[in-house]
C-alpha cells in the first residue's frame, strides 16, 4: 500500500432481481493509486464502479470513501459525490449547454460559486484538458475525444479526491483514444487517485499500479500489471487475455 | 349578395357591438392567462409525481390522467359549475372554468411532459447526480430543458387546443368572446358579431399555428 486507503469497499453484493452481478467483492484503493479493472462484459466491473458513488445501491456490503460511509442513510450523498468524479463511456455531456456550461453547472449549483468564479474555474479546467478554445462549443460540435475531455474537465473541476472512469475510451474512434488517455495520464501524474474500468491494456501496463481481473461478479486475480499480464495464474484470466489478443 | 354582406359582414353592427366584443376579448385573454399556466403547472406536477418509484402511486396517477383525458371538457365544466353546488361547492363561472381547465388540460400537459422527461437518456441523470447535483437541480437544469425542447411542438399544439377550448366557458355564462358575440347577435338580429369574433380568434391563433408548423418542420435538434 502506498498510503492510507481512500476507497474501502468490503463484501459488495449486488443483485438485479434473480441476477447476481456482484458476489462479494472487496476493493481497497490507496491514495494516489491507479487501479485498473478488467474483465469480460457482464463480469460486474461497471456495476462495482457505480456502487462506489451509489449510482447503484449494493444489495449488501460496506463502502467507505474518504472516511465517509457511502451507504449510510445520514450521509449527504450529494456532498460526497462532489468528492468522487465520474466519467462515462457515453460522455453524457448536457447537449443544451456549451462546454463551459457543462463544466460550470456543478460548480455553481453544488459548490455554490458565483457565475463568474464558476466560469473562471471551468475555463481553467477546460484548459487543463487542452480545450480552452472550445469553451463556447456545444457537445454536438465536438469530436468524441473532445467530448470525453470536456466530461473529464467537468469532473476534475470539482477537485475530487477520486476519479472513476467507466470505459472512457470504448465509444471512441481509435484515432481519438490517444487524446483521452493523454489527459488521464496527466491526471495520474498530478497524483489523482483513479479507478479505471477499461480494455486499454497498453495504458494499464504503462500507468496502472494494480490490475484487478473480474469475472462472474468476483475478483479472480489482482496484482501489478506485469504480474497479471506476464504470468496470469487463473485459466479464466489466461482465456480473457487470449480473447483480447485476437482483436 | 347584399343580404349576405348586411347580415354577415355588417361593419355598422360590429361597430355598434364593439364594447361587448372588446369586453369578450379581454375576458378570453383572462381565461387564457388562467387556463394555460394552470394547465402547465398542474401537468408538470403530475409528470413529476409520476416519476415516483412507488408503483401504486404511479398507477393512481395514470388513472387520474386517463380519467380527465377521457371526460369531455364540456361535460366536466358543466358538472363543476352545475353539479358541485349540490355538494355545497359553489365556484361561480370563473372559478368553475379555472377548475375544469386545471383538471382537463393538466392531464394532457402531464402526458406530454412525461413523454419529454422519458426521452431524456438515463445517462443525463447519472452524469448530473454523480457530480453532486440534487434531484431537483438535475430536473431543473439538465432534464427539463431537454425534455421541453424534445416535446415543444406537442406543447404548443396542446396550448393551441386549450386556447380554442376557452370558448366553452360561454355555456356557464362567462362573458368571454363567444358569449359576448352571441349576446350582440341576439340584440342586433345580425350574425356579423359572430363573424367578428371568429376573425379575432383567427388573428389570435394564427401566429401560434405558424409557430407550430415551423417547429414541426425544423431540422432535428442537435441532440
Amino acid at each position: 500500500m502506498l498510503s492510507r486507503p481512500i476507497i474501502e469497499a468490503r463484501a459488495i453484493h449486488k443483485s438485479f432481481g434473480p441476477l447476481k452481478v456482484l458476489d462479494g467483492v472487496d476493493l481497497v484503493v490507496a491514495e494516489r493509486e491507479l487501479v485498473f479493472i478488467i474483465g469480460p462484459s457482464g463480469s460486474g466491473k461497471s456495476t462495482l464502479l457505480r456502487c462506489l458513488n451509489r449510482l447503484e445501491e449494493p444489495t449488501s456490503g460496506h463502502i467507505v470513501v474518504d472516511g465517509i460511509d457511502v451507504l449510510a442513510h445520514r450521509t449527504d450523498i450529494n456532498a460526497l459525490r462532489r468528492r468522487i468524479g465520474m466519467v462515462f463511456q457515453s460522455f453524457n455531456l448536457y447537449p443544451h449547454m456549451t462546454a463551459l456550461g457543462n463544466v460550470a453547472l456543478a460548480l455553481r449549483r453544488v459548490v455554490g460559486l458565483r457565475r463568474r468564479d464558476a466560469e473562471e474555474r471551468a475555463r481553467s479546467a477546460l484548459a487543463r484538458v487542452g480545450l480552452a478554445d472550445k469553451a463556447d462549443a456545444y457537445p454536438a460540435q465536438l469530436s468524441g475525444g473532445q467530448q470525453q475531455r470536456v466530461a473529464i474537465a467537468r469532473a476534475v473541476a470539482l477537485e475530487p479526491r477520486v476519479m472513476l472512469f467507466d470505459e472512457p475510451t470504448s465509444a471512441l474512434d481509435p484515432e481519438l483514444v490517444g487524446s483521452v488517455l493523454r489527459v488521464m495520464r496527466q491526471l495520474r501524474e498530478g497524483g489523482m487517485t483513479m479507478v479505471v474500468v477499461s480494455h486499454e491494456m497498453e495504458f494499464a501496463r504503462a500507468a496502472a499500479d494494480r490490475v484487478l481481473f473480474m469475472d462472474g461478479g468476483r475478483v479472480i486475480e489482482q496484482g501489478p500489471p506485469d504480474c497479471l499480464f506476464g504470468a496470469p495464474k487463473s485459466d479464466r484470466l489466461r482465456a480473457f487475455l487470449r480473447s483480447l489478443e485476437r482483436h | 349578395m347584399e343580404l349576405f354582406v348586411s347580415s354577415f359582414l355588417n361593419v355598422e353592427v360590429v361597430w355598434a357591438a364593439r364594447a361587448l366584443l372588446l369586453q369578450g376579448f379581454a375576458n378570453t385573454m383572462l381565461l387564457i392567462a388562467i387556463a394555460v399556466p394552470l394547465g402547465l403547472a398542474g401537468g408538470l406536477l403530475l409528470a413529476l409525481l409520476s416519476l415516483t418509484p412507488v408503483r401504486i402511486a404511479r398507477l393512481l396517477l395514470a388513472v387520474w390522467v386517463d380519467l380527465f383525458r377521457a371526460l369531455p371538457p364540456l361535460v366536466l365544466l358543466v358538472f363543476v359549475y352545475g353539479g358541485l353546488p349540490f355538494a355545497g361547492l359553489e365556484l361561480g363561472p370563473l372559478g368553475s372554468v379555472a377548475v375544469a381547465f386545471l383538471l382537463n388540460s393538466s392531464a394532457y400537459y402531464a402526458e406530454i411532459l412525461r413523454a419529454g422527461i422519458d426521452s431524456v437518456p438515463r445517462g443525463q441523470w447519472e452524469a448530473a447526480r454523480s457530480s453532486g447535483l440534487s434531484a431537483l437541480d438535475t430536473l431543473g437544469w439538465v432534464v427539463l430543458p431537454q425534455a421541453v425542447r424534445n416535446v415543444l411542438p406537442d406543447l404548443v399544439s396542446n396550448t393551441l387546443e386549450v386556447v380554442k377550448l376557452t370558448s366553452i366557458a360561454s355555456v356557464v355564462a362567462m362573458p368571454e368572446l363567444l358569449y359576448q358575440a352571441r349576446q350582440a347577435q341576439s340584440v342586433t338580429y345580425n350574425a356579423s358579431p359572430l363573424v367578428a369574433a371568429a376573425l379575432i380568434y383567427l388573428l389570435l391563433l394564427w401566429p401560434l399555428v405558424r409557430l407550430l408548423s415551423r417547429l414541426e418542420h425544423r431540422l432535428p435538434s442537435r441532440m
